[in-house]
C-alpha cells in the first residue's frame, strides 16, 4: 500500500471511532440501550476495515457454537486474567458490531470474544483470532441463523481461508469433529460431553447413522468418530492427557456448566495457563450476564435461567430444583429469540409434569399448546411477575428464551431493592 | 366400531425432523388417546423401508442432506404403504421428496417418491414467515403456520392444493397456492407444528385413517392460540440493542 491510502484509512478509523462512541454514549444517555451494538454499528458503517485494524497486534480468541457461548467466553476470560487485564464483549453483543464495539472500548492486548454462530466466518476473517474454540452446535432460530450443515460448511471455509493456529473443539460433538477436520488448522479436541444428539445423528461427512457409545461415537459407514482427546471431562473432574486430573468446583450448577468450564480451561491451557491455575478462578464465578442469579421478589426467592432452543431447555432442566419446585416458562419470538416457536416441540417439557407450572411470555399460547399435549398441567399468566403471584411463596425457577430473559430481568429487578 | 389400535409411522426423525416436526405426531396420537383410542407410534429409523401396517405416516422436514438420505428410501418404499391404505401427511421438505423431483441449494436434482404431482426447484431467497390459508376443498377452519424453505413447488393437474394463501409465503414466489393435497396424501409447507395450530386438520386426517367419527374435544389452549395468531396480532415492538 503507498503512503497516501494507508493515511487515509488510518484518518477515517480515527474519525469513525470518534463518532462510534459519542453515538454510543448517545444512546446510553437516552437509556436506548447498553450503546454498545450502535457504537460498533456506527464504526463498521463508517469505517469497515477497522475491525481488523483494532484486532492488529492484540491476540484474539473467539468462542463459538448454538449454546454456552457466554458462560464459556467468560470463565476463559477468568482463567487468562492470570496473565493481565482481558478484554470481552461481556454484555452478550456478539455479531460484528458487538464485537467491534468491544474492541474498541477497551484496549488489552488479550482478548477474548463470543461470536454469534452466523457472525462467526466474517469474524474469524477480519480478526484473524489466533484460537478458535468450537462448543456444540444444534438447532436454534432456524428462520433467522439457518440450518446446521449450512453452518458447519461456512465455518470451515472460513477457517481454511484463516489463519487460526489453533483449534479447541469439544469432540464428543460428530459435527463439530467433521468440520473441524474438514480444515487444515490442528486441534485440541476435549470430551465435554454432548447430552443433545438430535441434531448430530446422522454423520456430516457421509449421511451414515452416528453410533454413540458411553466411550465415544462413530458413523458406521465412514468410520468418522471421536479424535483421541487430550482433556477429558468425567463428571467433576477434568483429566488432562489422562495423566492428571482438576477437580471443577464450580459455583455455576449443572452438567452444560461443567463442559462450558472444560473448554475454557482446555483454551486456557493453550495460551499457556495451567488447568490446576485457572479452575480456582473459575469456581468463584457465580452468574453469567444475569443467568442464574437469583433476585428476590416479593417473598420469593426467584432464579433466572436462560434456554433459547431445545438443547438448552434439556441442559437447563437438568437444574432446576427438585420436584414439586415450582417453574414459571417464559418464551418469546421477537427477533433476536428467532420469529418460529416451532421448537418448543422439539423441548423435553414432559419433564416438567409432576410440578406447578405457569406458562407466560409474548407466545405463552404456543407454549401453553405445547405443555397441554405434553401432559402437564398448567396456568398462563401476563408476565412473569404476574405468574410469580399465581405461585406459592419460596423459591421459583424462571425458565426464559432470550428476549424473554432480558424482559423479566429488567422487570423483577425494578421490583426490588438492589 | 373403533379400531383397536391405530398405529402411526413417525419417519425418519433423524434425518427429518428439523423444525419441531416430531410435534405433528404426538399431536395425532393424544387426540386419539383423549378420545379412548389406542394408538401406537412406530417411529422408523433411516435405512428402514416405509412400514405397510400403518394407518397414518408422518414425513417432517429436513436439510438439504439428511433429505437426501431418506428420498431413495421413500422412492423404493412410500407406494407400497400407500396401496395398503395409509394416510400420509408431508411437511416441508416432506412435501418436496413427495414429488417428482426437487432440487438442492447445490444445484443437483434429486428424485422424490412421485405420490404427488408436484416438482420443487431450489429458489433465490427463503421464503420465511408466517402463514394464514383457507382451505381449498376441505371442510376446515382457516390454517395458520409457519413456513421456511428455499424450495420453489408447483403443482402438476393430479394434485389440489390443500389451501390458498391469505398472507405469507406460498408454494412459489407470485402465487397462492399451499400444500397439495392428491387421495390420502396431504402436504404442506406449514409447520409450528402445523397439527398443533389446526386440530381441524389433524381431526381430517384421523378421520380419513380411521373412518371414525370422531367426537369434537375441548380445544381450549389450541383455540387461544388459534385465535391469536389468525388475529395476528404481533405485540408491541421490543426495543432492541
Amino acid at each position: 500500500m503507498s503512503r497516501r491510502p494507508r493515511v487515509a484509512a488510518a484518518a477515517r478509523h480515527w474519525v469513525a471511532s470518534r463518532l462510534a462512541l459519542v453515538a454510543g454514549r448517545l444512546s446510553r444517555l437516552t437509556r436506548r440501550g447498553s450503546g454498545s451494538s450502535i457504537t460498533g454499528r456506527v464504526l463498521l458503517l463508517l469505517s469497515p476495515g477497522s475491525l481488523a485494524r483494532l484486532s492488529r497486534d492484540r491476540d484474539v480468541v473467539l468462542v463459538s457454537g448454538t449454546n454456552g457461548k457466554s458462560t464459556t467466553a467468560r470463565l476463559l476470560a477468568e482463567a487468562w486474567r492470570v496473565q493481565g487485564p482481558v478484554t470481552t464483549n461481556g454484555d452478550g453483543a456478539n455479531l460484528a458490531a458487538g464485537v467491534a464495539s468491544a474492541l474498541l472500548t477497551s484496549s488489552h492486548r488479550r482478548v477474548v470474544l463470543e461470536v454469534d454462530e452466523l457472525a462467526l466466518p466474517e469474524v474469524i476473517a477480519r480478526t484473524s483470532p489466533a484460537l478458535v474454540v468450537l462448543l456444540n452446535l444444534a438447532r436454534d432460530q432456524l428462520d433467522r441463523v439457518g440450518e446446521v450443515s449450512h453452518h458447519l460448511r461456512l465455518w470451515s471455509a472460513a477457517l481454511r481461508s484463516s489463519n487460526v493456529e489453533r483449534l479447541v473443539v469439544n469432540a464428543d460433538d460428530p459435527l463439530l469433529v467433521a468440520a473441524a477436520t474438514a480444515t487444515p488448522v490442528p486441534v485440541s479436541w476435549v470430551g465435554a460431553g454432548l447430552t443433545w444428539r438430535k441434531d448430530a445423528q446422522l454423520c456430516q461427512r457421509c449421511g451414515g447413522l452416528i453410533d454413540f457409545r458411553d466411550d465415544g461415537w462413530s458413523c458406521a459407514h465412514c468410520g468418522l468418530s471421536r479424535p483421541p482427546l487430550e482433556l477429558r471431562l468425567d463428571e467433576g473432574t477434568l483429566w488432562v492427557e489422562d495423566a492428571e486430573h482438576v477437580d471443577l468446583d464450580l459455583s455455576l450448577p449443572g452438567r452444560a456448566s461443567r463442559a462450558n468450564a472444560a473448554m475454557a480451561l482446555a483454551a486456557a491451557r493453550e495460551l499457556g495457563v495451567e488447568p490446576a491455575l485457572a479452575a480456582p478462578r473459575l469456581a468463584r464465578v457465580s452468574d453469567v450476564a444475569g443467568r442464574f442469579s437469583r433476585i428476590r421478589v416479593d417473598g420469593r426467592d426467584v432464579r433466572l435461567l436462560l434456554a433459547k432452543n431445545p438443547a438448552g431447555v434439556e441442559a437447563v432442566l437438568d437444574i432446576v430444583a427438585p420436584e414439586p419446585g415450582p417453574v414459571v416458562l417464559a418464551i418469546n419470538a421477537e427477533a433476536p429469540d428467532g420469529r418460529d416457536p416451532s421448537w418448543l416441540w422439539d423441548a423435553p417439557f414432559e419433564r416438567l409434569r409432576r410440578r406447578p407450572v405457569v406458562a407466560t411470555g409474548r407466545r405463552g399460547s404456543d407454549l401453553s399448546v405445547r405443555l397441554h399435549y405434553a401432559g402437564v398441567e398448567h396456568l398462563t399468566a401476563s408476565s412473569v411477575k404476574q405468574a410469580l403471584h399465581l405461585l406459592p411463596t419460596g423459591s421459583c425457577d424462571v425458565i426464559a428464551n432470550y428476549s424473554a430473559f432480558s424482559m423479566a430481568r429488567e422487570s423483577l429487578r425494578a421490583g426490588v431493592q438492589m | 366400531m373403533k379400531p383397536s389400535r391405530v398405529r402411526i409411522a413417525h419417519l425418519y426423525p433423524e434425518a427429518l425432523g428439523t423444525y419441531g416436526d416430531g410435534g405433528n405426531v404426538d399431536v395425532l396420537a393424544a387426540r386419539l388417546r383423549w378420545r379412548d383410542v389406542a394408538a401406537e407410534v412406530v417411529t422408523v429409523h433411516v435405512g428402514s423401508p416405509v412400514p405397510t401396517t400403518c394407518d397414518l405416516i408422518v414425513i417432517g422436514g429436513g436439510e438439504d442432506e439428511p433429505q437426501s438420505v431418506a428420498a431413495a428410501e421413500l422412492a423404493a418404499s412410500l407406494p407400497a404403504a400407500l396401496d395398503a391404505g395409509a394416510v400420509v401427511l408431508a411437511v416441508c421438505a416432506g412435501l418436496q421428496l413427495l414429488g417428482h423431483t426437487y432440487s438442492t441449494t447445490s444445484g443437483q436434482t434429486v428424485a422424490g417418491a412421485g405420490v404427488l404431482d408436484l416438482t420443487t426447484v431450489a429458489g433465490r431467497r427463503r421464503a420465511i414467515g408466517e402463514v394464514l390459508a383457507d382451505p381449498v376443498d376441505l371442510e376446515l377452519p382457516r390454517l395458520t403456520g409457519f413456513a421456511n424453505h428455499a424450495g420453489e413447488t408447483r403443482l402438476g393437474p393430479a394434485a389440489h392444493p390443500l389451501a390458498t394463501v391469505v398472507s405469507g409465503p406460498a408454494n412459489h414466489p407470485g402465487g397462492k397456492d399451499e400444500g397439495a393435497v392428491q387421495g390420502k396424501v396431504v402436504g404442506t409447507y406449514l409447520h409450528g407444528p402445523v397439527l398443533a395450530r389446526n386440530p381441524g386438520l389433524a381431526d381430517h386426517l384421523l378421520q380419513l385413517a380411521t373412518g371414525l367419527d370422531l367426537e369434537d374435544l375441548p380445544d381450549e389452549e389450541v383455540e387461544h392460540l388459534r385465535q391469536e395468531r389468525l388475529g395476528h396480532r404481533p405485540g408491541p415492538r421490543l426495543r432492541w440493542r
